[in-house]
């Protein structure tokens, strides 16, 4: 379904604040993969999530979602095939937006754009179908601006429009890394029901390793622009955090594991 | 004060007529979020080309319409700057504003002022209609109030329809989150060189009326003309920004803004005598006024927050 192929991507090249931010990447996702990531500051589990959305462009390498090359392909064009959910809640939605519009825009997703009416009395029906499975009661506000709602609110919204046409692929970056414990477990409950419902292949970056465990049927560790641990099936079922812990130390050679990864 | 009182029809339709500037400018500055320069250039393009196709025994209605594709072609201008070049949004409507100087100058003739006398063309407004309306030697429907009205209230009844479809929520969408737009498969900046084409289609549209209005196309017409833009918009949000909800009443707002615009303009100018060349200070002081006051209002509230006054 996804793969990546010696991905290369450095920023600010030639430069005193030079990063070479993927290391030659290689990952192969197959249809109906649920992959979870984790890995410390700056391993470039974020710059992969956004090469892959097409954020900006890689410096070389090859990705294919799908079996399409989609490596020249900009941002826009891409998102035909992808959902995407971002670690700030304020960056999936359109604040002044009602919660409906922004269903009719994330519905179009793939789509040409014509002159036809943005929201119909049918898509308005849909859409309140769809807000129901969210249970946040959000059904009965669908002219409220999207502003006026909380981050966790907007986040599962932000995730039914990102699964509103399936996608081939969706992209999870922290998407729950900004809420607080209770409101993130609700949203990452949302998505597995939505993901197990729609059979959909997704990447999902987290900071907690828990999560990382719990979700998904394969998990892989960043470490410095590479995939340095890779687990899946019954592996991955019988792993424990500290398990982890001692994987990547053995994978990066060195027991420098981040605060916040072990904390969380 | 008589002065003013007879003055004031004159104001009103003059209003109206930057109105269509200023819901141009609303469409770049409050949903693409950019502020254009461009219009101060358009403007005057808009004129030009109008007076120039009139002129050449062209219908009233092509020159407005050929107004309205120069001032697209303004649009698109700018807007090749900005996405094809990386531009940023205000440096490339500066850029245009200046080069187009020059190409209203050509359009003219190389004149920087053409004027277009009433009594050889038949046009859509003028100031003399007014006072013929007004001595009863013409039908009150061709009083330049009532026509510009009928023609802003298509205008806005068009874009109503425009920014409900698929395509217009889209070019919503770009200005009100551009990552939301393009994770959305949204091609922000074709959205973004669509929506400066159309403001100022709708800015040179109010360029062609204002020079038949006038009764000549001038070089210097469009002289800021972003600012009366914005100060439209300004005034248009504070005195009805809690009642009008609906985004065809917030364009209404906008325009009847750019008629309070010119009855205030039109007052200080009788009343208080001064000097008309001290207007353009004065605009643009009183716009940064109201520019300001929500920041104000924010570092003030949060001045207070810190002392502990306000919970």
């Amino acid at each position: 379904m996804l793969k990546l192929e010696t991905v290369w991507k450095t920023f600010n090249p030639g430069t005193v604040n030079e990063k070479t931010a993927l290391h030659g990447l290689n990952l192969h996702m197959q249809e109906g993969d649920f992959v979870t990531v984790i890995g410390g500051n700056g391993a470039g589990k974020s710059t992969m999530l956004n090469a892959i959305a097409g954020v900006f462009p890689v410096d070389s390498g090859k990705i294919t979602i799908g079996g399409v090359d989609v490596t020249a392909l900009p941002e826009y064009k891409r998102a035909k095939y992808i959902g995407r959910v971002f670690q700030d809640p304020m960056m999936g939605t359109a604040a002044t937006m009602q919660i409906e519009e922004n269903l009719a825009l994330a519905a179009r997703r793939g789509k040409p754009r014509t002159l036809r009416p943005g929201i119909t009395k049918a898509d308005r029906e849909f859409y309140q179908e769809q807000l129901k499975i969210l249970g946040l009661g959000l059904e009965n506000r669908m002219t409220a601006k999207v502003g006026l709602l909380s981050g966790g609110q907007r986040q599962a919204l932000t995730l039914l429009m990102a699964t509103l046409q399936k996608p081939k692929l969706l992209l999870l970056d922290e998407h729950t890394a900004a809420l607080d414990p209770k409101t993130a477990a609700k949203v990452l409950d949302a998505t597995q029901r939505i993901v197990e419902k729609d059979h959909l292949t997704t990447l999902m970056i987290t900071h907690n390793m828990r999560d990382a465990i719990a979700y998904g049927n394969r998990l892989i560790m960043m470490y410095d622009g590479q995939i340095v641990v890779d687990v899946s099936g019954e592996e991955k079922k019988n792993l424990t955090v500290e398990h982890l812990l001692n994987l990547f130390s053995q994978a990066s050679g060195s027991d420098e594991v981040s605060d916040k990864m072990v904390l969380s | 004060m008589t002065s003013f009182f007879n003055a004031l029809p004159g104001a009103v339709a003059q209003g109206l007529i930057w109105g269509i500037m200023a819901i141009g400018v609303y469409i770049t500055y409050k949903l693409l979020d950019i502020a254009d320069l461009t219009v101060d250039g358009s403007f005057c393009t808009g004129a030009a080309t109008c007076v120039v196709l009139v002129m050449a025994g062209n219908s009233v209605w092509v020159g407005l319409l050929g107004a309205a594709l120069a001032g697209a072609l303004a649009g698109l201008a700018t807007g090749f700057f900005h996405t094809k070049c990386g531009i940023p949004a205000i440096l490339s409507g500066i850029l245009t504003q200046l080069g187009l100087w020059s190409v209203n100058l050509a359009i003219m003739g190389m004149k920087a002022n053409l004027p277009m006398n009433v009594n050889n063309y038949k046009l859509l407004v003028s100031l003399r209609y007014l006072q013929e309306v007004q001595k009863g030697t013409r039908p009150f429907y061709q009083h330049p109030i009532f026509v510009v009205c009928l023609l802003t209230l298509a205008i806005i009844a068009v874009l109503y329809w425009f920014f409900g479809t698929e395509l217009g929520s889209s070019i919503r969408a770009t200005g009100a989150n551009g990552n939301m737009a393009r994770a959305q498969g949204i091609n922000t900046n074709f959205n973004k060189v669509l929506g400066l084409a159309l403001s100022n289609a709708l800015v040179a549209l109010s360029g062609a009326l204002l020079c038949q209005y006038n009764g000549a196309a001038d070089i210097n017409m469009g002289r800021g003309a972003i600012v009366i833009g914005l100060a439209s918009i300004i005034i248009g949000d504070v005195v009805f920004g809690k009642l009008f909800r609906n985004f065809g009443l917030k364009l209404l707002a906008v325009s009847i803004g750019a008629i309070i615009y010119y009855i205030v303009i039109q007052f200080v100018i009788s009343t208080l005598s001064i000097n008309t060349n001290y207007m353009k200070l004065i605009s643009s002081l009183i716009v940064a006024v109201f520019l300001a006051v929500p920041y104000w209002q924010q570092t003030y509230t949060h001045k207070k927050q810190k002392e502990g006054k306000v919970c």
